[in-house]
């Protein structure tokens, strides 16, 4: 039987630290600009050096975004992306990629209307290894149960807000990897201090041994790299969204390849990283 | 249904009446809410605290506000004896200030140095906007960018007072968006800032802090009552955005022998989609920090609100009211466009009180309902707020409709 859920991701995390590597981890959002090219992205993620694939699942209102994920949410939106039609999107991933652990990225409202229990199991049965669930905080405990019962991750984020007397409650039930958000703020706008990150990573170390990937704020390579020195993995999304947004013109309309341009970006990532 | 021995009691310690409510939001925000959350308990029991809001309440707002007896009202509808409880008369023209004075002085004890808050009609901008020039705090509002359009004369009241307005486009740029933009800012500052949220929504503590801000309405109201007429009264109604001032006179009565009706905005009529009842016509799901019933997709998207009231064009609830309906303890009926707009006129030339277009809702739902009710049969509405605000509303609306 092949790995699924927290296996893959164990796996994957084991493999980078045996090559002494920090990780890559890429979000974009399912169904932008639309479903078919953003299968065609996720096609070829794993090969342009991508090592967990997020997969963001549109929300009406993303109250932790910035503008580049909100207007690559309402794009999705607009092309009819729903969580069936993500799952579906992972089925067909899981065809010709077994290894690379998916990660389903959202808020809470669209799952609970699907119906929890339901979208774990559909989900697991797709080939999704976990979710992280922006809006829902571990006091919110809902999710965690069927997550389990179906062997998959639940991913927690970690914020510099979260103080020492909260890292515990929060780490205690995580699975897979914690989630650091490396800035106060939305996704793609504050550029994130080093320094804090140390600090962070650090205190956050004394009470976990789950791997840390950092997000939120990293865009370039440099930024990529140094931040190695720090976490097992990094974050990159709201610059591939922008990579998207670039290729298309103002009515939305696509003008250009958008398929190379996120490859591309995520290949000079990926050389930041390994350099 | 089985009756239950209190309504009173939610909600429970994670902030839950029922399935609804509790605290849905970014980890980043996790620990502030935390704060408030302990803070506001402090709060609550502290002496000196309440003291000082008595003070600020009675020489400031100008509390208690009268419970009027709309006689000529009365007379044209011809059944139930109808009072105002005339919280259009207090300092800025609305109950906002109510919850606002509260909040301000618990931001004031945690120390933060900054506010933010979202507006929708542009009343708890323009009351946040006034509690912070009183206490010299800077305050940034978030205001849908149409909201400031058909709003425009509370925008300039709030720049008068010294506030920072950011005008919100993502979305339909309406009291949803501005909600989720302020939510933006808190995330962003959240050292130094509080979120001064203005109705019954929001994550725990919120809901039931900003209820037990506005109970004050209630309190007096049933005080009054007392005094005026011996009893109780029979019945309650309000209108309901988010359901701030609703809850605020519903509470003190909810274990008592009262009838409460909530009155919802149907926009254009639920049947058209461009509707804000979202307790008529939607289904509970999760946003802005909350469990509660929203207007919502298949797929758990959201739907924008409408209603020719900013102040209830919000496509959720409050989480209490959700709950307060589930139980069967509230009723929640619908009122459109046209009806409101007929009892603000009604209202305004009967009475010589403007009401603002969100308690004419409350109106028209009397004017349906009070002629069939005994002459004996007590009823209390709140008038919510006054109608200076609507003026170009009104004007447009009736320009457009006179052309069609």
């Amino acid at each position: 039987m092949s790995d699924k859920g927290t296996e893959r991701i164990k796996n994957c995390f084991m493999n980078l630290k045996r090559a002494e590597k920090t990780g890559l981890i890429t979000f974009v959002t399912a169904g932008d600009p639309t479903l078919e090219i953003s299968a065609d992205i996720l096609s070829q993620l794993p090969q342009a050096g991508a090592d967990i694939i997020e997969i963001g699942m549109p929300f009406s209102d993303p109250m932790a975004d910035g503008p580049a994920i909100q207007a690559s949410s309402l794009r999705a939106l607009k092309n009819g992306t729903n969580c069936s039609k993500i799952l579906k999107m992972v089925e067909k991933f899981r065809e010709q990629d077994d290894v690379t652990p998916i990660i389903l990225m959202g808020y809470f409202n669209p799952i609970y209307i699907y119906g929890v229990e339901k979208f774990v199991v559909d989900a697991s049965m797709s080939g999704v290894d976990g979710f992280i669930i922006v809006d829902l905080p571990p006091e919110e405990t809902e999710v965690r149960i069927p997550v389990e019962d179906a062997g998959l991750s639940l991913i927690y984020l970690t914020s510099p807000t979260t103080h020492n007397q909260r890292v515990p409650d929060v780490v205690k039930n995580a699975s897979g990897f914690i989630y650091h958000v490396s800035v106060l703020g939305i996704t793609g706008t504050t550029v994130p201090s080093n320094k804090n990150i140390e600090k962070d990573l650090n205190r956050i170390r004394s009470y976990t041994d789950l791997p840390i990937a950092v997000g939120f704020g990293i865009k370039t390579p440099e930024q990529a790299r140094e931040i190695s020195a720090y976490a097992d993995a990094v974050v990159v999304g709201s610059a591939f969204v922008n990579k998207i947004s670039e290729c298309l013109d103002i009515d939305g309309k696509i003008i250009d390849d958008c398929v190379v341009s996120v490859v591309d970006l995520v290949k000079d990532i990926k050389r930041g990283l390994n350099n | 249904m089985n009756k239950l021995n209190t309504y009173k009691e939610g909600p429970d310690e994670s902030g839950h009446f029922g399935i609804f409510g509790g605290r849905y939001v970014a980890e980043t925000l996790m620990p502030v809410i935390l704060e408030v959350d302990k803070a506001y308990g402090d709060a609550k029991l502290n002496e000196g605290f309440n003291i000082e809001l008595d003070k600020y309440l009675k020489h400031y707002v100008g509390r208690p506000s009268p419970l009027y007896f709309a006689e000529r009202l009365t007379k044209k509808l011809g059944g139930a004896k109808i009072y105002f409880k005339r919280e259009d008369l207090n300092h800025t023209g609305a109950h906002k200030v109510n919850n606002c004075m509260g909040q301000i002085l618990l931001a004031r004890h945690m120390g933060k140095k900054r506010i933010i808050a979202e507006t929708g009609a542009g009343m708890h901008g323009v009351a946040t906007a006034t509690v912070c020039a009183l206490f010299d705090l800077p305050c940034t509002i978030y205001m849908g960018a149409t909201d400031i359009k058909r709003q425009s004369a509370n925008v300039t009241r709030m720049r008068m007072l010294g506030a920072e307005i950011v005008p919100v486009t993502s979305g339909t740029g309406t009291l949803k968006d501005a909600m989720n933009d302020a939510l933006r800012d808190w995330v962003a500052n959240v050292g130094n800032t509080y979120y001064l949220i203005g109705t019954v929504a929001g994550p725990h503590p919120y809901p039931s802090m900003v209820r037990d801000f506005q109970a004050i309405i209630g309190k007096e109201a049933k005080r009054q009552i007392l005094e005026l007429e011996g009893r109780l009264p029979d019945s309650l109604v309000a209108c309901i955005g988010g359901g701030s001032n609703a809850m605020g006179l519903f509470y003190p009565f909810l274990d008592d022998p009262v009838k409460i009706t909530a009155v919802e905005a149907s926009g254009k009529g639920v049947e058209t989609g461009k509707h804000a009842a979202s307790i008529t016509a939607g289904r509970p799901g999760v946003l802005h920090g909350n469990r509660t019933f929203l207007l919502q997709d298949d797929d758990g998207q959201i739907i924008d609100a409408h209603s020719i009231s900013a102040g209830l064009d919000y496509p959720g609830i409050g989480p209490e009211h959700s709950w307060l309906h589930d139980v069967g303890r509230v009723e929640y009926v619908a009122i459109n466009d046209d009806e409101a707009v007929n009892a603000f006129h009604e209202c305004s030339r009967l009475e010589g009180i403007i009401p603002a277009l969100e308690p004419a809702h409350a109106v028209a739902h009397i004017i349906k309902v009070a002629g069939k009710l005994p002459k004996d049969h007590l009823m209390i509405l709140n008038m919510c707020g006054r109608g200076d605000k609507d003026m170009d509303t009104v004007s447009a609306y009736l320009a457009y409709t006179n052309n069609e």
